[in-house]
Parts: C-alpha cells; sequence; structure tokens
C-alpha cells in the first residue's frame, strides 16, 4: 500500500467511524440490536478467516467456540457476577485453550477430514450443554436469562437517550476495532506470510523453517479466541444463551458469512456479517412456505455474481478504476 | 328554577353520563386504532422445529376468515408472524421486531419453550402481553412474577395429574415405575404427578428413574424398572425413547399399565416405530377433536373446521393436529379482543385474557374448555383419557381436571 493509499484509508475510517457513531440515534432500538449483531457475527467469521481463509484448515465447528464463549460469559455474569466487559478475556482465554486441544489432533486431520472432526464437534456442543454434571451452570435445556448492562453515563442526541442498546453498540463497535487492529497486525507480519505459506504449499513453508504443527495449533487456538469473544458479546447482547442458540447451523452460517464476504481478507468478515444476519430475514418476508429455498436462491445469486466474495468484487473494481500504473500491487494478493 | 332551565340541566347531565363512559372506552395502546388490531407472532418455519410453522399459518387463515367477515367490533386484524427458525437469538431479534417496530398490540402463540424463555424477561420488561404461548411447560402460568405472559395448552404438570387421579381411581394399590427425561420437561411431569397422588406418592412410587437426552437407549432402565415389581408404568419421554421403550417392554414381557405422556402420544412418529401390537391398551390425554378421528366425522365444528381449510388454508393438511390448533387458539385470541371490546390496551388484554370464563370452542373435546383468572394463567387444563386399541387412540371415561 503506497502513501497516497494510506491517506485515504485514513480519511475513509474516520468519516465511516463518525457516522457509525451518529446511526444508532437515527434509528430505533431494534435495529440497533441487529447492527450490534452484524458486529458480533463479524468477529465471529473473522475468525473463521484467519483459519480457513489465510490458514487453510477448514472448519465446520466454529458454532463449538461461539457456544463455548457465550456460555463463558453467561455463566460468570449469572453465577459469580461478574460484570460484562471483563467477560471478554476470559471468554477469549477459554476458547483459545479448546481451540488449541482441537486444533492438535487436527494436525492429523487435513482438508476434508478436519472439517468432518470440527463438524461433529458443532453437533455434540448443544448436547454436552444440556449434560447432568454442568446442568447446574449451563441451566439445562432452559438455558441462562441474563440482564442487559445500563449505559454508564446518561447522554442523549437527536432527542434520543444512550439506550442499554446503544451502549452496547458503541461497546461492541469498540471491541470490534481492537478485534480487527489485532488481526490486521497479525496477519499483515511474519506470522501472517507464515500462515500463508503454509495454506499455500505446507512443504515449501516447511523447508523454509516454519513450525507447521506450532503455527497450525496456534491458528486454531487464536481463530478460536476471536469466535470466542463474539460468542460473549453476543450472550451480552441477546442476554440470553440456550443449546438451541448454537445448532450445526450456526457454524453453516459462519461458513456462508465467510465465503460471502471473501476468503483471506480482513473487512470481508463485516460483509459475510450483514449477509447472514439480514438476507434470512429477506427470506422471511417473500415467502413463509420456503424461507430457505428463497435464502439458497440468493446465495446461489451471490456466489455467480461474486466468486471470490463481496471483498473480491471490490478489489476487481478498484483497480479497473485505478490509475493503470498504479495496478501493478494487485495480483499478489488473492 | 324554571321548566327551561330545568330540561336544559337534565339534558346537559344526560349528556356527560353518556358522554364520559363513550369517552373512555375507547382506549388504545400501540397497535390498536379505530381499524385495526396489529398481532404479532413468532413460529419456526425454517429449522428443526419448522413441522409446527402450520400453525402460524392456521391462525394467519382464521384471521383471514375474521377480516373477510368483517372483523371484531369492526377493526380488522392484522396479523404479523415471523420466523425465528426455532433459534432464541432469533426469537429475540424477532420479538423486538413486533414490539419496536411493528409496533403490535401482543404477541401471541409463539412456538417453542426454549424461544419463548428467552422473550420472557424483555415481554415482562416492556409489559407487552406474551399471550397464549405455545408450549406446555408450566413456568407460564406466573401472574405473580410474570404477569404479561400466560399459557394456553394443558401444562405438563395439569397432565401428570389426570394420570395420578386415573391410577388412584382404579387401582389404588398400584405399584408405579416412572422413567422421565432428566430436565426441566420431565421434572414438569414428574412434580404434578406426584401432586396428583399426594401423600401416597412416596408408597405407591416403587421405581423412579431418569435417562439424559444424549443416552442411546433406556434398555436398562426398563430391565430395572421390570425387577421392581411395579404394576403401573408412567413413560414421560419423548418420542425417540417412548418407541424404545414401548418395544422395550413387550421384549422383556413386562406388562403393565403403561401411561404415556401426551408430548409422544403420535401414531405416526411413536406407535409405528415400536410396533403397533406393542402399542395396544397404551393410555394417554387428549384435549382437542384428532381431525383423523371418524367419530368426528358429521360433528359441526370438525366441519366448520373443515370448511375453512377448504376455504383459507387449501394447502393445509387436514390430518395435521397442528391445524386444529392453530385454528382453535386463534378462536381463543378473538375471544379475548371481543370481550376487550374499545379498550384496547395492553392492560386490558391481559385482563380479559385473564377472565376467560368457561370458553367452550368448537375444536375442543366436549366438556373442555378454558378457564382463567387473575390468579389462573392456565387457559386450558381438562383433558379426556385415550386407549390405544391397534389402530387408532379410543377416549374414555370422563374430562379430568380442574
Amino acid at each position: 500500500m503506497n502513501t497516497v493509499d494510506r491517506k485515504w484509508v485514513v480519511l475513509g475510517g474516520i468519516v465511516v467511524l463518525a457516522a457509525l457513531c451518529i446511526a444508532p440515534f437515527l434509528v430505533k432500538n431494534f435495529r440497533v440490536f441487529q447492527f450490534n449483531l452484524v458486529l458480533v457475527y463479524a468477529i465471529a467469521i473473522l475468525g473463521l478467516n484467519i483459519l480457513t481463509g489465510f490458514n487453510g484448515q477448514f472448519s465446520l465447528g466454529h458454532g463449538a467456540f461461539y457456544a463455548i464463549g457465550a456460555y463463558s460469559a453467561a455463566i460468570l455474569m449469572d453465577r459469580f457476577g461478574v460484570p460484562y466487559w471483563a467477560t471478554l478475556p476470559v471468554a477469549a482465554a477459554v476458547c483459545f485453550v479448546f481451540g488449541l486441544v482441537i486444533g492438535f489432533p487436527a494436525l492429523r486431520l487435513a482438508g476434508h477430514y478436519l472439517a468432518l472432526a470440527t463438524f461433529a464437534l458443532a453437533l455434540a456442543i448443544p448436547q454436552l450443554l444440556k449434560y447432568k454434571l454442568i446442568e447446574g451452570w449451563t441451566g439445562g435445556v432452559q438455558g441462562i436469562v441474563l440482564s442487559k448492562p445500563d449505559a454508564p453515563i446518561e447522554f442523549a442526541l437527536f432527542g434520543q437517550p444512550l439506550s442499554p442498546d446503544r451502549w452496547l453498540f458503541f461497546f461492541s463497535l469498540a471491541v470490534t476495532i481492537l478485534m480487527f487492529v489485532i488481526a490486521i497486525n497479525l496477519l499483515h507480519g511474519r506470522v501472517g506470510r507464515a500462515l500463508i505459506a503454509i495454506r499455500d504449499h505446507p512443504i515449501a513453508a516447511a523447508a523454509m523453517g516454519i513450525n507447521l504443527p506450532y503455527f497450525k495449533s496456534l491458528t486454531f487456538g487464536v481463530s478460536a479466541a476471536f469466535t470466542g469473544v463474539a460468542g460473549a458479546l453476543g450472550a451480552v447482547v441477546v442476554a440470553f444463551v440456550a443449546p438451541d442458540s448454537f445448532t450445526v447451523f450456526l457454524s453453516i452460517s459462519f461458513l456462508v458469512g465467510l465465503v460471502v464476504g471473501g476468503l483471506a481478507s480482513i473487512p470481508a468478515a463485516i460483509f459475510g456479517a450483514i449477509f447472514i444476519q439480514f438476507v434470512p430475514n429477506i427470506a422471511d418476508e417473500i415467502s413463509k412456505a420456503a424461507p430457505w429455498a428463497i435464502y439458497g436462491i440468493f446465495l446461489i445469486v451471490f456466489m455467480y455474481l461474486m466468486p471470490t466474495g463481496v471483498m473480491g468484487l471490490l478489489k476487481k473494481t478498484w483497480a479497473r478504476l485505478r490509475p493503470a500504473g498504479a495496478a501493478g500491487a494487485a495480483p499478489g494478493q488473492r | 328554577m324554571d321548566k327551561r332551565h330545568f330540561s336544559f340541566v337534565v339534558a346537559a347531565i344526560a349528556a356527560s353520563l353518556v358522554a364520559a363512559p363513550a369517552l373512555a372506552q375507547k382506549k388504545y395502546d400501540a397497535g390498536a386504532t379505530d381499524k385495526e388490531i396489529k398481532i404479532g407472532n413468532i413460529m419456526p418455519y425454517s429449522g428443526p422445529a419448522s413441522a409446527y410453522g402450520t400453525i402460524g399459518k392456521a391462525m394467519n387463515a382464521y384471521f383471514d376468515k375474521i377480516n373477510a367477515e368483517g372483523g371484531i367490533n369492526g377493526r380488522k386484524i392484522k396479523f404479523i408472524t415471523l420466523d425465528d427458525g426455532y433459534s432464541p437469538p432469533k426469537t429475540v431479534e424477532q420479538a423486538r421486531k413486533l414490539v419496536e417496530e411493528e409496533e403490535v398490540l401482543f404477541i401471541a402463540t409463539s412456538l417453542g419453550t426454549p424461544p419463548n424463555s428467552a422473550i420472557h424477561k424483555y415481554m415482562n420488561q416492556k409489559k407487552v402481553p406474551q399471550l397464549f404461548v405455545a408450549t406446555g411447560a408450566t413456568k407460564w402460568g406466573d401472574p405473580k412474577n410474570f404477569p404479561w405472559t400466560m399459557g394456553w395448552q394443558p401444562n405438563y404438570q395439569a397432565e401428570g395429574k389426570i394420570y395420578a387421579a386415573h391410577i388412584l381411581e382404579t387401582k389404588p394399590g398400584a405399584k408405579i415405575a416412572v422413567l422421565y427425561q432428566n430436565d426441566d420437561y420431565g421434572k414438569d411431569y414428574l412434580h404434578g404427578f406426584e401432586a396428583g397422588l399426594g401423600d401416597k406418592a412416596k408408597t405407591m412410587i416403587v421405581s423412579k428413574l431418569t435417562y439424559e437426552v444424549t443416552d442411546p437407549t433406556i434398555d436398562s432402565q426398563m430391565v430395572t424398572m421390570k425387577a421392581s415389581g411395579a404394576d403401573v408404568f408412567f413413560n414421560i419421554t419423548t418420542p425417540k425413547f417412548a418407541a424404545q421403550a414401548i418395544k422395550k417392554a413387550a421384549e422383556i414381557g413386562w406388562k403393565p399399565v403403561h401411561y404415556l405422556n401426551n408430548v409422544s402420544a403420535s401414531v405416526g412418529s411413536v406407535l409405528v416405530p415400536a410396533g403397533l401390537d406393542n402399542s395396544v391398551g397404551l393410555i394417554s390425554t387428549q384435549y382437542l377433536k384428532d381431525p383423523t378421528d371418524p367419530q368426528w366425522a358429521n360433528d359441526k365444528g370438525f366441519l366448520d373446521w373443515k370448511e375453512f381449510m377448504a376455504k383459507y388454508y387449501p394447502g393445509g393438511d387436514l390430518k395435521d393436529g397442528s391445524n386444529v390448533y392453530g385454528y382453535n387458539v386463534a378462536q381463543g385470541l378473538v375471544q379475548v379482543l371481543k370481550q376487550a371490546g374499545d379498550n384496547l390496551t395492553r392492560e386490558n388484554i391481559m385482563k380479559q385474557a385473564a377472565s376467560l370464563n368457561n370458553l367452550e370452542l368448537p375444536m375442543m373435546l366436549p366438556g373442555v374448555n378454558a378457564q382463567t383468572g387473575p390468579d389462573d394463567f392456565f387457559p386450558i387444563e381438562r383433558e379426556q383419557l385415550i386407549r390405544f386399541d391397534g389402530k387408532s387412540w379410543v377416549r374414555f371415561g370422563k374430562v379430568y381436571g380442574r
């Protein structure tokens, strides 16, 4: 990225941030809640993208890490009275460990086999959450009902107060930005290059001195931690967790969001999140009889028009609009 | 005071007497106007429980019928039904959409215990009625702590009490074995059953075993219960385990009087896999007319329902009891709205829902009714026992329950 680009990026970032700060006061609380979920899903998809997009390891089980993150937060808040913001680092740590534990045997599995192993995890989690020995903590099938945190300050803009939803939106926004900054720093450096090298050619990567098992299992852990933070944030925003919240379909949704947004691109997570949040609602409005058929049509049309995801399309358009001389940098990226 | 003055004063007083209640009568909360009443609903049109989605469609069709016939007190019903895919976070989102964006007067008949649990607190904080929820858990009838939530169908505890009453009547010296799913649903049933037996529960129940939803089979529990010498078996299991239990009892030659909870009383998904021969003599409960039961073929209520289905919901399955359920609960809602009259506030909706007096609807079994009060948020509590004759369920005995 040259200096001209960077200036525009910073400027654009400020404009977007300002818009995001004002937007919640222009819409109803319910919409703010939906935007909030978009942020939550964006973090989860970002986590999956680190693993699948950058490192080439498939996971159909990220809903499980999301669930573990959500339950970590819910149990801490419900049983131990921990404030909501303090649950996020704990959820990250718990999921990091879980990710490592799952990721370590996953080293022996590649491609489709890994996808199936993680799929099994996603299938198992909702049932394990109902298990007798931990029922006292997880609340069994009934789940845990939480209270929404109030805003710490009173404040109003355009006559709209800073409601719990709006406050949580800003909190989620801050967490999202933090997670994206961490991801950018992680992936746009030595580690990121190592992950991509492992994805593209593991043997060559090993020959260049990259410790494959070390990087692969660590990636699994970091990816799980990101998704766990999203889960914890999701639990706070929705104020309820139950095993039925985290079925296999959640994992599939993350994968859909990942592919629709675009693999191996950090901002793609946001587009993916918007898709998985809003497209099912649109489908439901079109047809009550077959909402998933409509969803499927949307998905096929998206994939046909943007085979490399939203980010792929944006990059292509950008490359075309840019002056020809500056386009040289583009082919290196995927 | 001369005569003219006097009559003027009388007229003025009379006018104020007439006018004051008239002004007080028309009261609206969000979602109600002179022309329209907005009702929200959340159903699993997609996802694992999508088979129940037809309840929402049947309700929608019934409100179409009501609107075609002129509405309620001149107001049309706008029924906004949304899909949550049986996923609690989505239920929260849809409930908020209905309350905050669509501004419905109330939410009716949202389906499933987990989805309703997810919005239980929210609805009560917002003071928006969560009316006639489509789940049998007992927690929906708690007017002290959750005055804005009310159930509809017979709850699990009430059903458990009915079996207890029947056992006490027919087999007071019974030795009872109970198998229940180790969660809120199973404990709800057991609780009602034990309460129904009263002091005798301790001596009569000789074996009380549980299983986990995650267990592969319940074979060992069945063997243990047989060994306990029990001659009555109360089977509190979900369809898969119910089928296993019925089959295993036949295999090991255990022939107790077998009570099967209504949750698993489906011929197609439980009794057929368990073997119809093994299922003869099973006892369960019913409160709605089974549309496949030939005895209703000439029944007015059934014929009306069939005509309604043909005209307003032609795509609906005439064999599916869920379509009867939707029709029946929609009629209950219409009754509440009729009673509310022109006072369409959320408070009055709850007040009217809590003052249903012996409401008998055409698709309920004869003798079954909906009855509520300020402290009674369980509308339907009466049920009749049914026995399986090898082909279909046959009603017998009196109607039980309050």
